[in-house]
C-alpha cells in the first residue's frame, strides 16, 4: 500500500497558508489511493501548530523539533525529510513550491532518486496512478506528467489548492530522532533580512500591480494604497523594476514572480506577453489602461479606459467606502 | 579557482506556443532559440569571478547541437572552454542533472553556477539536483554573492524578503535577476567565439523519471467587460467585483 508524506512547511514556528493547503492536498490523495498520510514538520518550537494539522484530516504528525532547527538549511532540512521518507517507507512526498520547498525539492529528487513534478497546480489520481498538471512556458502550456520512479515528489503551487477542514480528528505527535549533526548545516542561514512588513506578492490573496502608465516613482503610492485598503500587496511590471521606480522582488512575470491570487489588479501595465506569464492564472483580472488597444484587456474580466491617475484614487476610495460598511 | 557554468537553450520569451503533433511538446516552427535568461546571470557571475580571483571558465551544456548557441553565446561573453554531451533525446531534469554531474566530477570545479530556472518547462531543479549528486551544498535564487578565502557568503530570495547564506566551498549557485548584469559581447568576444571549439561528449545517462503525458494550451478566456472609460465607472467595477465576481 502506498504511503504519502506531506512536508509541511512553518516559518517562525507558524504554519503558512500552504501548509494547510499541502496537507489537505495530501489526505484527499490518500482518500482517493487508500494510501496512509503522515505529515513531517520541521522547526525549534512547532509542536503547539502541529496539532492544528487534525482540522485539515492528518491523522500523524512526525516532529522533527531542536533549538537548531530554527532557521531553514537547505542540508539539514533536506537530509531530515529524506531520512524520514526512507524511515517511514513513503512513496509519495507532497512539498510546496514555496521559496523554501523549490529549494528543497531537488536535493530530494537526487536523494531519493526520486521523479520531481515542480509547480504542480492540479492533482489527481487515475486508476491508481498520480497525474499533475503543470504550467509551462511561462503558464503559455499545460502539462500532465507522471512520475515513473518508486518514490515520487510533487510540489504544489501556493495559493491554488484549497484548503479542506475536516471534523473530529485530532493528530497524533511523534517525535522523531534526527541524529543531525553541526556538519549537516554546511549551508547555513545567518540572517533573515525582511523587506518591512510587506507581504509578499506571492503570498498574497489580492495583487495591485503598477507599471510605465503611473508616469513616475512618486505616483506609485497610488497602487500601494489600493493594495493596503484591500489587505493585499503591490506589484510591479518589468519596466518600472528596470528603471529602477521599485525592487526586483516586487517583479510580476516571466522573469519575476508568478501569482495567482484571486484578485490581480493591473494598473497601466500594457501587458506584454512576459508579464501576463507572470499573473495570467489569477482567478480574477481587472485593467485599468488609457489605451483600449493594449493587450491586458484581452485577458482582464475587467477593465476600465482611462487615466490610471484618476482613476486609482478614485477605486481606493470606494473601496474603503464599501468595505467599511 | 575552477569555475563551471551550465547553460540550456530554450525559446525566446517573445515564443507563441503551439502544441506540436505528437501533442506532448510544442511545435518547433518558426520558434527563435535563446540562451536562458537566467543563464547569462551565471554566465556573468562567473566571468566576475574569474577577473577577480583569476581562475579558468568552462561551459557545459546537455543536449541538441542546436545548443551550440547557447555555448557560442557564453564563449562571446568571455568564457574560455565549453563541453556539449550532445543527445537528441528530451531528458528531464534528472536525467539532464545526472549528465551534467558526471562532467563536472571530472572537471572537479570550486564553484558551479546554474540560472535558477529554465524558462522552458520552468523546473527549478537542474542546479540542486547536480549539486546534490556531486555531495556539493547548493545555494539557490542567488541575488547577491561574494567569494573571500574558500568561504561563500549569498543573499537569496524568500517570502517577503531576503536570507544570507553562508556555505564552503565547493558549492553550486543558481542565479536569480538582481545579480549583475550580463554583459554584452563586443565584437573581439564575438569573433573569438566563432572558432574556439566545443568539446562533443555522449550521454551517459538517457533514462527520465517523469513522463510528459500531454500538452495543452490553458483554457482561452471569454472576453472581459470593459465597464467604463472614465472615474464614473469605479462603483461599477467596484460592485462587479464584489456582486459579480465575489472577490472582494
Ligand atoms: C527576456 C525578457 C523577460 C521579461 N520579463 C518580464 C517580467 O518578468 N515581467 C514584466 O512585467 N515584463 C517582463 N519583460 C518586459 C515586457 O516585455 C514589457 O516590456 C514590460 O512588461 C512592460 O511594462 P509596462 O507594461 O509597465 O510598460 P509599457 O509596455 O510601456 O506599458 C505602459 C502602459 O501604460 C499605459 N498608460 C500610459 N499612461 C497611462 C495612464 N495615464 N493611465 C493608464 N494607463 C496608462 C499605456 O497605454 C501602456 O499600455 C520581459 C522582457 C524580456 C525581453
Ligand atoms: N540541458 C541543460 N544543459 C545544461 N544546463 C542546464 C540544462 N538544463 C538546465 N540547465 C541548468 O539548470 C538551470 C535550471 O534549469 P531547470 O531545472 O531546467 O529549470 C538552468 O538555468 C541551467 O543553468
Amino acid at each position: 500500500m502506498a504511503k504519502i508524506l506531506a512536508f509541511i512547511e512553518s516559518r517562525d514556528n507558524k504554519l503558512k497558508n500552504s501548509g494547510y493547503e499541502t496537507a489537505s492536498t495530501a489526505v484527499r490523495l490518500g482518500n482517493e489511493l487508500g494510501a496512509e498520510v503522515e505529515a513531517l514538520m520541521i522547526g525549534s518550537s512547532v509542536s503547539g501548530i502541529a496539532s492544528e494539522l487534525g482540522s485539515y484530516g492528518i491523522k500523524k504528525v512526525l516532529l522533527a523539533e531542536e533549538p537548531k532547527f530554527e532557521k531553514y538549511s537547505t542540508t539539514a532540512y533536506s537530509k531530515i525529510v529524506a531520512d524520514v521518507c526512507r524511515m517511514q517507507a513513503a512513496d509519495v512526498l507532497i512539498i510546496s513550491a514555496t521559496a523554501m520547498g523549490k529549494d528543497m525539492a531537488p536535493p530530494l529528487s537526487a536523494k531519493l532518486e526520486a521523479g520531481l513534478v515542480s509547480d504542480c497546480t492540479e492533482i489527481r489520481t487515475v486508476g491508481g496512478n498520480i497525474i499533475a498538471t503543470r504550467p509551462v512556458y511561462a503558464g503559455k502550456a499545460l502539462i500532465d506528467v507522471k512520475v515513473s520512479s518508486a518514490i515520487k515528489i510533487f510540489a504544489l503551487r501556493p495559493n491554488v489548492f484549497k484548503p479542506v477542514k475536516v471534523d473530529g480528528i485530532t493528530s497524533a505527535i511523534e517525535k522523531v530522532n534526527t541524529g543531525i549533526s553541526d556538519e549537516d548545516f554546511i549551508v547555513q542561514v545567518k540572517e533573515v533580512v525582511v523587506s518591512d512588513e510587506k507581504q509578499d506578492v506571492t503570498e498574497a490573496n489580492i495583487v495591485v500591480s503598477g507599471g510605465r502608465g503611473l508616469k513616475g516613482p512618486e505616483n506609485f503610492h497610488l497602487v500601494e494604497d489600493l493594495a493596503k485598503v484591500l489587505g493585499g500587496a503591490a506589484g510591479a511590471s518589468r519596466a518600472i523594476v528596470d528603471a529602477g521606480w521599485r525592487p526586483h522582488s516586487e517583479q510580476v512575470g516571466q522573469t519575476g514572480k508568478t501569482v495567482s491570487p484571486s484578485l490581480y489588479i493591473a494598473i497601466g501595465i500594457s501587458g506584454a506577453i512576459q508579464h501576463l506569464a507572470g499573473m495570467s492564472s489569477s482567478k480574477c483580472i481587472v485593467a485599468i489602461n488609457k489605451d483600449k488597444d493594449a493587450p491586458i484587456f484581452q485577458i482582464a474580466d475587467y477593465g476600465i479606459v482611462g487615466d490610471a491617475l484618476e482613476i486609482v484614487p478614485a477605486l481606493t476610495e470606494e473601496f474603503k467606502k464599501v468595505l467599511s460598511n | 579557482m575552477k569555475i563551471a557554468v551550465c547553460v540550456s537553450q530554450v525559446p525566446d520569451t517573445t515564443t507563441k506556443v503551439k502544441i506540436g503533433s505528437d501533442g506532448k511538446t510544442i511545435d518547433p516552427a518558426g520558434v527563435t532559440y535563446i540562451i536562458n535568461p537566467y543563464d547569462e546571470f551565471a554566465v556573468e557571475a562567473a566571468l566576475q569571478l574569474k577577473e577577480k580571483q583569476s581562475g579558468e571558465t568552462i561551459v557545459i551544456s546537455v543536449g541538441k547541437d542546436s545548443n551550440k548557441e547557447a555555448i557560442k553565446k557564453s564563449f562571446a561573453m568571455g568564457i574560455e572552454k565549453g563541453i556539449l554531451v550532445k543527445t537528441d533525446a528530451e531528458l528531464d531534469s534528472y536525467a539532464v542533472a545526472r549528465n551534467l554531474a558526471d562532467v563536472l566530477k571530472e572537471i572537479n570545479p570550486d564553484i558551479i553556477l546554474f540560472g535558477k530556472q529554465s524558462i522552458d518547462y520552468d523546473d527549478s531543479q537542474v542546479g540542486q539536483i547536480t549539486a546534490e549528486l556531486l555531495g556539493i551544498p547548493s545555494i539557490s535564487v542567488v541575488v547577491g554573492m561574494t567569494v573571500e578565502s574558500g568561504k561563500i557568503t549569498c543573499e537569496r530570495e524568500i517570502e517577503g524578503g531576503k536570507e544570507v547564506v553562508e556555505s564552503t566551498l565547493p558549492v553550486s549557485v543558481t542565479a536569480q535577476r538582481g545579480l549583475n548584469n550580463p554583459r554584452y559581447p563586443n565584437l573581439k568576444g564575438i569573433m573569438a567565439a566563432k572558432s574556439r571549439p566545443i568539446e562533443e561528449r555522449q550521454p551517459t545517462y538517457t533514462e527520465n523519471k517523469t513522463e510528459i503525458l500531454s500538452m495543452k494550451l490553458p483554457k482561452s478566456k471569454p472576453k472581459g467587460k470593459i465597464v467604463g472609460e472614465d472615474v464614473s465607472a469605479v462603483p461599477e467595477l467596484v460592485r462587479l467585483l464584489r456582486e459579480e465576481a465575489k472577490v472582494i
